[in-house]
């Protein structure tokens, strides 16, 4: 019953983006567009629904229930299990999309109505593309001629962590959102030059995609250190390039379409960025989805990947077409005046991001292009990419602070010397980086660049609290009027501030790394860094869907002398772990972690012998990884500051 | 002459990013042959240094925690070899995953790995269950 009640809402979502494509492209259709839309995103909020039914119900008639759960796997993860396989996050994915997609049918109408037609069309042609899959060959109410007692269970990665409830959905969000500014930049092409500024209509839901991503991102890199325990974040796995390459090319669409607004340049490759943006974000499907480049994350090779190709292809030669023929027509208001002014800088930022952007795009499918040409047999490494990369972001950081810094149109001498005074604190603060001693080169360089970043934004946001104090205002009213009166202007420098606090995590916990591996017998102390660390027992529990095995390893820091009985109280106790799922071959470890703002230290139990009572374990020391997560957060709550609503005058 | 500046800088700029990618790239691709072309290759592939490539094999993984030994299979579906590594697992080392080995292989049909590099990137499909 669930199963045929599914199938059926997403025929009838079909038909709805069907007749609402078919409305959009008749001159006198408007009228119809819009409950064509929102019925749509019913019947797929109906079908979602049935499908989470069906999941936390156990109902194993249902293929990828079989597949995604079984009956010990707890609520919260049924739930997740929607996003948890392939058919699964097809549909929450054409979710969000038919949800989107009726969003902007309803409220761009009034701020838009040339563009409105247009762009709510190549949404719901893009809905109806997705609908069609899954009704099709990634048909998520499929049905077992003959339903297990039982169903196989969640991937343990995912099982294994809160964030997997998270960090998907927020990615997805990310992903689908930046098919908005595409569909606004087309229609926008298409409508010709007198059409509205798609760019203005189209920012807050530009900014909310954007927002998503990166939380998605950074959320990504959390899971990843919490569950697959090597202690890093980020190993320039395919799908982590797959869903960084939008944000590169997102980004530089958010400045882009600043410069645009505020001065009428660039005009055409903001629409460009738009496309490239969404290219990016259904190649990155069609690498999850179709298993042409295996992975950690790839669930799956199936049939579906032909088809996502195929709609890949229609895509590209579409939107190719339409900047062949109309971008020769769109033309600049204006020009950049001067080297020295953040016009310019935002063209130098866009370059510089979408060089990091091909050089990842190369580094992720030059495998699959050597074998197809040569048929070797070849992978890149994340050294490549760590090379390549650097030099990238240092220069990055550096435009990042003097765009600050500096004015639209052209600069002023003292914004100049502004300029030089930030720059020459900078480099203090390297110098006294390389004094404290601070060796490698790279490292002195991001410090500078790191403090030139943060430096600018705080002079900016200290500058204009300072105007108002002087007006009679107390600071932190002074702060919040200036934040939430020029709203926009100070979530860019909170995002800027956050980025430049991400970057001293991840420079910081490379630079000085301590990784070592260990077998040591229970009760033993060694010596890692400045810790001392005590095996105390080696102990084991069942669960309803998991046998785990930990060893408590007892921390004592900063010299304090750890002896081998249990008397003295340790500073922490960690507790790393191994958990054996049903229906899963190999553990998987869940670190004990002693995270401060200076050092996170990371235990993880590689293995044991009950028999013999002894544990390996893997030691990692890494400095400012805790940076990393508050400097995303902080990006994310810049990120939600632009796109609060202005107040109304 | 603006034109011509700019088309310049631009020249620059995507000569120092070709320059960037390809530097890189020279150091960081491997290549490597798969268990079937080792089968192919028969006596000549022993004693030599290579690179292999292929799917950890899943149930084949065993890891003495005593003696750091780690032994699996590696398949590309045609053929498989025993890989034996003296050392701890490397990150993100699962089953059913793709991973490259440096080695020698012995006459008695085993790798002798002297490091294992997973590999986040597979383009052929592993042999299904």
């Amino acid at each position: 019953m669930i199963a045929l009640g599914g199938w059926i809402s997403l025929v009838a979502a079909a038909a709805c983006a069907v007749a609402g494509l078919a409305a959009c492209a008749r001159p006198r259709g408007g009228r119809r567009v819009v409950p064509l839309a929102a019925g749509m995103a019913v019947a797929v909020t109906g079908a979602v629904a049935l499908l989470e039914w069906a999941l936390i119900g156990g109902d194993f008639s249902i293929r990828y229930v079989a597949a995604t759960t079984n009956r010990t796997t707890p609520l919260a993860f049924r739930v997740a299990a929607l996003w948890g396989a392939l058919e699964g996050s097809l549909l929450l994915w054409t979710w969000l999309l038919a949800a989107l997609t009726a969003g902007v049918a309803v409220r761009t109408r009034a701020p838009a109505p040339r563009l409105w037609r247009g762009t709510v069309g190549v949404l719901l042609g893009l809905c109806a593309f997705f609908l069609l899959l899954l009704v099709g060959p990634a048909d998520p109410f499929a049905r077992v001629p003959t339903p297990p007692a039982d169903g196989t269970g969640l991937n343990p990665l995912l099982q294994n962590h809160p964030l997997m409830i998270l960090h998907p959905p927020l990615l997805y969000l990310g992903f689908v959102g930046m098919a908005v500014p595409y569909a606004f930049a087309l229609a926008s092409l298409l409508a010709g030059r007198d059409a509205e500024d798609w760019v203005v209509v189209s920012r807050p839901w530009t900014l909310g995609a954007w927002t998503a991503l990166t939380a998605g991102l950074v959320l990504g890199a959390r899971w990843s250190y919490d569950v697959l325990g090597w202690g890093g974040y980020w190993a320039w796995d395919p799908v982590e390039n797959a869903a960084l390459l939008p944000w590169l090319t997102a980004t530089a669409l958010v400045h882009s379409a600043m410069a645009q607004v505020r001065r009428g340049v660039l005009r055409a490759w903001t629409v460009v960025l738009a496309a490239a943006t969404f290219w990016l974000t259904l190649f990155g499907t069609f690498v999850t989805r179709s298993g042409v480049l295996a992975s950690v994350h790839a669930f799956t090779q199936s049939a579906i990947g032909p088809a996502l190709l195929a709609g890949l292809a229609a895509v590209t030669v579409g939107t190719l077409a339409a900047l062949a023929w109309r971008v020769p027509d769109v033309r600049d208001a204006g020009s950049v005046a001067s080297v020295a002014s953040r016009d310019a800088l935002m063209v130098f930022n866009n370059a510089l991001l979408l060089a990091m952007a091909a050089t990842v795009f190369v580094g992720t499918v030059f495998p699959l292009a050597v074998d197809v040409a040569t048929g070797q047999k070849v992978t890149v490494g994340p050294p490549f990419f760590n090379r390549a990369i650097t030099p990238l972001g240092l220069v990055l950081l550096a435009l990042m602070g003097a765009g600050t810094v500096l004015r639209w149109g052209r600069s002023s001498p003292a914004d100049l010397r502004r300029l030089a005074r930030t720059g020459g604190l900078a480099a203090v603060a390297a110098s006294a980086a390389a004094a404290a001693g601070l060796r490698a080169p790279v490292a002195v360089v991001a410090v500078g660049a790191v403090a030139f970043v943060a430096l600018a934004q705080l002079d900016e946001l200290a500058r204009g609290v300072r105007a108002l104090h002087r007006g009679g205002r107390p600071v932190p009213a002074a702060m919040a009027e200036l934040v939430l009166r020029h709203r926009h202007r100070y979530a860019g420098y909170v995002v800027h501030l956050g980025m430049a606090v991400v970057v001293a995590g991840i420079v910081g916990s490379q630079a000085a790394r301590l990784e070592v591996h260990r077998a040591l017998r229970v009760g033993e102390v060694i010596r890692v860094g400045p810790y001392a660390l005590r095996v105390d027992e080696l102990r084991a529990g069942t669960y309803p869907d998991r046998l785990v095995v930990w060893a408590p390893v007892s921390v004592a820091d900063g010299g304090t002398a750890l002896a081998a009985s249990r008397d003295q109280a340790p500073a922490a106790v960690l507790r790393p772990s191994q958990n054996f799922y049903r229906h899963a071959r190999t553990p998987v470890p869940t670190p004990g972690v002693r995270s401060t703002w200076r050092e996170d230290l990371y235990v993880v139990l590689l293995g044991f012998d009950p028999g013999a009572q002894t544990v390996v374990l893997r030691v990692v020391i890494s400095p400012l990884v805790s940076w990393i997560w508050a400097g995303g957060a902080i990006m994310i709550v810049g990120g939600g500051l632009a796109l609060w609503p202005p107040r109304r005058p | 002459m603006r034109r011509a500046r700019l088309m310049l800088a631009a020249a620059v700029v995507v000569g120092a990013l070709v320059y960037l990618v390809i530097g890189g790239l020279r150091g960081a691709v491997v290549y490597y042959i798969t268990p079937g072309e080792l089968l192919d290759r028969g006596p000549d592939a022993v004693g030599r240094p290579l690179r292999l490539g292929g799917q950890v094999q899943p149930g084949s993984r065993s890891f003495d925690p005593r003696t750091l030994e780690l032994r699996f299979v590696l398949t590309d579906g045609r053929a498989a070899v025993p890989v034996l590594y003296r050392g701890v697992p490397p990150d993100l080392f699962t089953e059913g995953q793709g991973a490259v080995v440096e080695g020698i292989y012995g006459s008695d049909g085993v790798f002798v790995a002297r490091s294992v590099i997973v590999k986040h990137s597979e383009q052929y499909a592993p042999p299904s269950p």
